[in-house]
């Protein structure tokens, strides 16, 4: 008997991936938990691991193929499922021995009798047309149409019909898919909150305007927007259509910082890391958003609240080859910057060999991104949703600064802090950003108040 | 909605859907005209159908179980059979119903028209009065056309001669022949033949397929079929008549198939039940636009309406199966819908039962569908032998299985075979309506010592854990 291995769960909202890599071969024998390919999912390059051993018996998969979850990826000989992917209580073998059992003593019985299953039970022949006399039959699917019965119980489905919801679109929330009158009503409900939304803010649905014929001013080569770039033209365009973007700017002065930064630097190198602006920002910001919370927040319109959370986790925008990507820094508030410094590198590191997990790049509160290793004196970055705020370096460099009743060359960072200006005002944020300079300024005041 | 008091509505028909949908307009205070050429509504289910037959099927199977109890020390000695007083009986039983129906019609100011119906167009009719004579054009707002089906008889067997029988023949019982054929394995053919067998008649039964009842799920079917084996001479599989003879003696007989031994044979009388035919040819039907398929069955849409807006057709005619609770309950889908109700007949299981001893009986999913659509099915079976109600009743040949969606773990279908399963398919129906987990029935409570513990055990074998049944892990 073949066993099945199928696609487990990969994590959040993970659907599918496109399969990159394989790592078996038919006939190759191979142990529970040996990585056998390599899945790009929208934001990561996984390696998946079996969860079943033996010898492949047959791939089910190509390279390049998307692949969802659940799909049967291989096949091997003997062996049996894990029970990670089967989750329910009972083994399906254990259906089968029932079947099987009465088929058994059936055929014992038949060959009792001298006959064979065969003749006792011929196989159903199609009907002639002629004299049919035809019995009476329900299909298993709903009378006079070909469509399978809706797991509805038959209330249920004549409220759906007098409210005008269509029951096959209504996902039951009960045992087996059971739709209940709370998910009719449900399902009512928030259809009519997004009609209602979309007549009243016509940004709410975005319609993407027709597109010229390129090909009339030139050669053209289209391309499938995969992986990482369609996940972030999707979120950006998400996060451009629901979040009134505002961006405050602002430079600090970074003369004295930068020495500490050149003096303490081998240190992070002896802890693996490098000590960088970044470094340094994000333990800034950490304790910025700790005198500022409304900047680690989250807005849910639906329910009219506001999420405060109880924990600091920044996001770093990493520029890699297959494009941005923002692994998450866990309770940064909690880690000295030598700390920090060691885990960044390790993990823009990661993420440019494609090795980050989705787990890491989830549950941020807030992101910095810094441009300043390419140039430029700022710009206006997009608060990376459901966060509301991001905060963009750019390149410092010497400018002359009024100090003491002259010109003095001084390190300047310029600093440009987009925010959501639903939860966030402008005094606000002018505040939040100043305190951050400061901060730059005189690191000090990270342990006076950060 | 629209006020529906004042509709006026015509059902041509009085059987099980017609007068369903006659009282449920009535009550919605409808206008309404009952038309029927008998004398009282009931149809073909109470005059020469579904009653009639069940009467007789009851003492079958007292016959028979008096029979049996010689196993168990008690004799009765042979029954004598006074055919006059049984055909009584019977009648009294149809007239006891349709005289009832004809009440709950005057009850209800239902006005019932004895006669025929002819379309003049899309919302007249032209009324043939049976009883009183005379004909009468009547005008109404809605018309719905509940006129069912009758025996199909096969054009190369026609035969003028009272030996041969259609099902309303049979129940008329006009003696006990000392030999009866019967054409066709479907459940009418089984259900009469075992009338007739128990009450002393050797029963020969032909079927063209290779099964008896075609459509039911071979392992449901091969109790009854050992059964049978022992009531009737013979079952002939694959078998054709080829033509029928009337002589003095008999009607004499052709076959053709594997295993018959004498070509021709005479019997006493013959029964021809190779099924029904929707009674779709209605005078007039075409000065409407209502559409006929080439079956001859009424094409209707989801609310039972036809082409022409003002006419509903339900029942045997618009359609199988031609089962008196489907007639019914399209009969008051049909109506709500002429009250403007947003309805649609839309069941996930219609009940099948062959009322022969033991009575085969199932609901939505059958295996063989299963199989012929490619769905993955979990088939949970409780054979009767472990029920210790099948042992009291000395009739452990009977099985319950269940057709579980191995995903979902829903029921998609539940077979019965054995006694009393129509009665039992009840809960099967109410599990798949209800979109009933396998875990659901298992854990409701049944009552003990009875055979609806099947159901439940079917279910608990499902997860492996049936208390009278041990199916030990591989």
């Amino acid at each position: 008997m073949a066993t099945e291995f199928k696609l487990p769960e990969l994590g959040e909202n993970i659907a599918s991936g496109d399969l990159v890599r394989l790592m078996i071969k038919p006939g190759a024998s191979i142990a529970e938990g040996q990585p056998v390919m390599e899945l790009e999912t929208d934001k990561a390059v996984i390696e998946v691991p079996s969860s079943i051993g033996g010898v492949v018996l047959e791939i089910k998969v190509k390279e390049g193929q998307k692949v969802k979850v659940g799909e049967v990826i291989f096949t091997i000989e003997g062996g049996a499922a894990a029970p990670a992917d089967e989750p329910r209580k009972h083994e399906p073998v254990e259906h089968m021995s029932g079947q099987q059992g009465a088929r058994l003593a059936f055929q014992l019985a038949m060959r009792a009798e001298g006959k064979t299953e065969e003749q006792a039970l011929p196989p159903d022949r199609p009907q002639a047309a002629s004299v049919a006399f035809s019995m009476p039959v329900q299909l298993g699917k709903v009378a006079g149409t070909d469509r399978d019965p809706i797991p509805a119980a038959p209330h249920v489905r004549r409220l759906a019909r007098e409210i005008g919801v269509n029951i096959r679109s209504v996902v039951g929330s009960g045992p087996g898919g059971r739709i209940s009158e709370d998910d009719v009503k449900q399902y009512a409900k928030s259809a009519l909150m997004q009609a209602a939304a979309a007549a009243q803010t016509p940004r709410g649905i975005f319609v993407e305007p027709e597109l010229p014929d390129f090909a009339k001013w030139g050669k053209t080569e289209r391309v499938s927007m995969r992986g990482v770039r369609r996940k972030t033209a999707e979120h950006l365009r998400q996060a451009w259509n629901t979040i009134p973007h505002v961006t405050q700017q602002d430079r600090a002065d970074i003369t004295e910082l930068e020495q500490l930064r050149a003096k303490f630097a081998p240190r992070a190198e002896e802890a693996g890391g490098k000590m960088t602006v970044t470094t340094i920002a994000l333990k800034v910001c950490a304790s910025a958003l700790k005198v500022f919370p409304q900047f680690n927040a989250s807005i849910d319109m639906g329910k009219e609240e506001i999420i405060y959370k109880q924990y600091i986790n920044i996001g770093v925008a990493v520029d890699t080859d297959r494009g941005l990507l923002v692994p998450v820094i866990r309770d940064v508030d909690k880690k000295n910057i030598v700390e920090l410094a060691a885990e960044m590198t390790q993990l823009s590191k990661k993420a440019r060999d494609r090795k980050l997990t989705p787990e890491e790049m989830e549950g941020g509160t807030f992101t910095i991104t810094n441009l300043g290793g390419i140039g430029g004196t700022g710009f206006s970055p997009i608060v990376n949703h459901p966060e509301v705020a991001i905060l963009g370096l750019s390149r410092s460099r010497m400018e002359p600064e009024w100090v003491n009743n002259k010109f003095e060359p001084r390190l300047i960072l310029p600093l440009s802090l987009s925010y959501d200006h639903r939860l966030i005002d402008g005094a606000d944020a002018a505040r939040f950003l100043r305190w951050i300079a400061e901060a730059f300024e005189q690191p000090f005041l990270l342990s006076v108040q950060g | 909605m629209a006020n529906t008091s004042n509709l006026r509505v015509a059902v041509i028909g009085g059987g099980p859907g017609g007068y369903a949908a006659a009282f449920l307009a009535a009550d919605l205070g409808m206008k309404v005209t009952l038309i029927d050429p008998e004398a009282n509504p009931g149809g073909v289910c109470l005059y020469r159908g579904c009653i009639p037959s069940k009467a007789l099927l009851h003492v079958a199977k007292l016959l028979e179980e008096a029979e049996q109890a010689k196993n168990w020390g008690i004799e009765f000695g042979e029954p004598k059979v006074d055919l006059n007083k049984l055909r009584e009986w019977k009648a009294s039983i149809v007239k006891k119903l349709t005289g009832g129906l004809g009440q709950l019609s005057k009850q209800r100011s239902v006005t019932f028209v004895s006669g025929r119906a002819a379309f003049v167009n899309a919302t007249t009719l032209k009324v043939t009065k049976t009883a009183a004579g005379g004909e009468e054009t009547l005008t109404f707002d809605r018309i719905v056309i509940a006129t069912g089906s009758r025996p199909t008889v096969v054009p190369s067997l026609k035969l003028d001669s009272p030996r041969l029988m259609d099902s309303t023949g049979a129940l008329d019982l006009p003696d006990i022949p000392k030999t009866l054929l019967v054409i066709g394995g479907g459940y009418i053919g089984l259900e009469l033949g075992s009338v007739y067998a128990t009450l002393g008649t050797k029963v020969t039964v032909v079927e063209m397929l290779s099964g008896l009842l075609p459509g039911a799920d071979r392992d449901l079917v091969l109790p009854l079929h050992k059964r049978l084996e022992k009531l009737f001479s013979a079952i002939l599989l694959n078998t054709t008549v080829k033509s029928l003879k009337d002589e003095k003696t008999g009607i004499r007989v052709t076959l053709d198939g594997p295993n018959v031994k004498e070509k021709e044979q005479v019997f006493d009388r013959v029964l021809m039940s190779v099924g029904r035919r929707p009674n779709s040819e209605i005078p007039g039907l075409d000065k409407t636009k209502v559409k006929v398929n080439a079956k001859g069955f009424i094409e209707i849409n989801e609310q039972r309406q036809t082409a022409e807006p003002t006419v509903y057709a339900i029942g045997d005619v618009a359609g199988e199966p031609m089962l008196a609770h489907k007639a019914m309950h399209e009969g008051r889908c049909a109506v709500e819908a002429i009250a403007g109700h947003k309805v649609a007949f839309e069941p996930n299981a219609i009940p099948a039962v062959v009322f022969t001893d033991p009575e085969i009986a199932w609901a939505g999913l059958t295996e063989t569908q299963a199989k012929e659509q490619g769905r993955e099915i979990t088939v949970a079976k409780f054979p009767w032998a472990a029920s210790g109600r099948a042992i009291t009743l000395d009739r452990p040949e009977g099985l319950t299985k269940l057709l579980i969606d191995p995903k979902t773990e829903r029921v998609l279908g539940v077979g019965i075979v054995g006694l009393g399963a129509g009665e039992l398919i009840a809960e099967g129906v109410l599990a798949i309506e209800m979109c009933a987990l396998a875990a659901d029935v298992g854990m409701t409570i049944h009552p003990h010592p009875t055979l609806s513990e099947t159901m439940m055990e079917a279910a608990e074998i499902f997860y492996g854990q049936a208390t009278d049944i041990y199916r030990p892990k591989k």
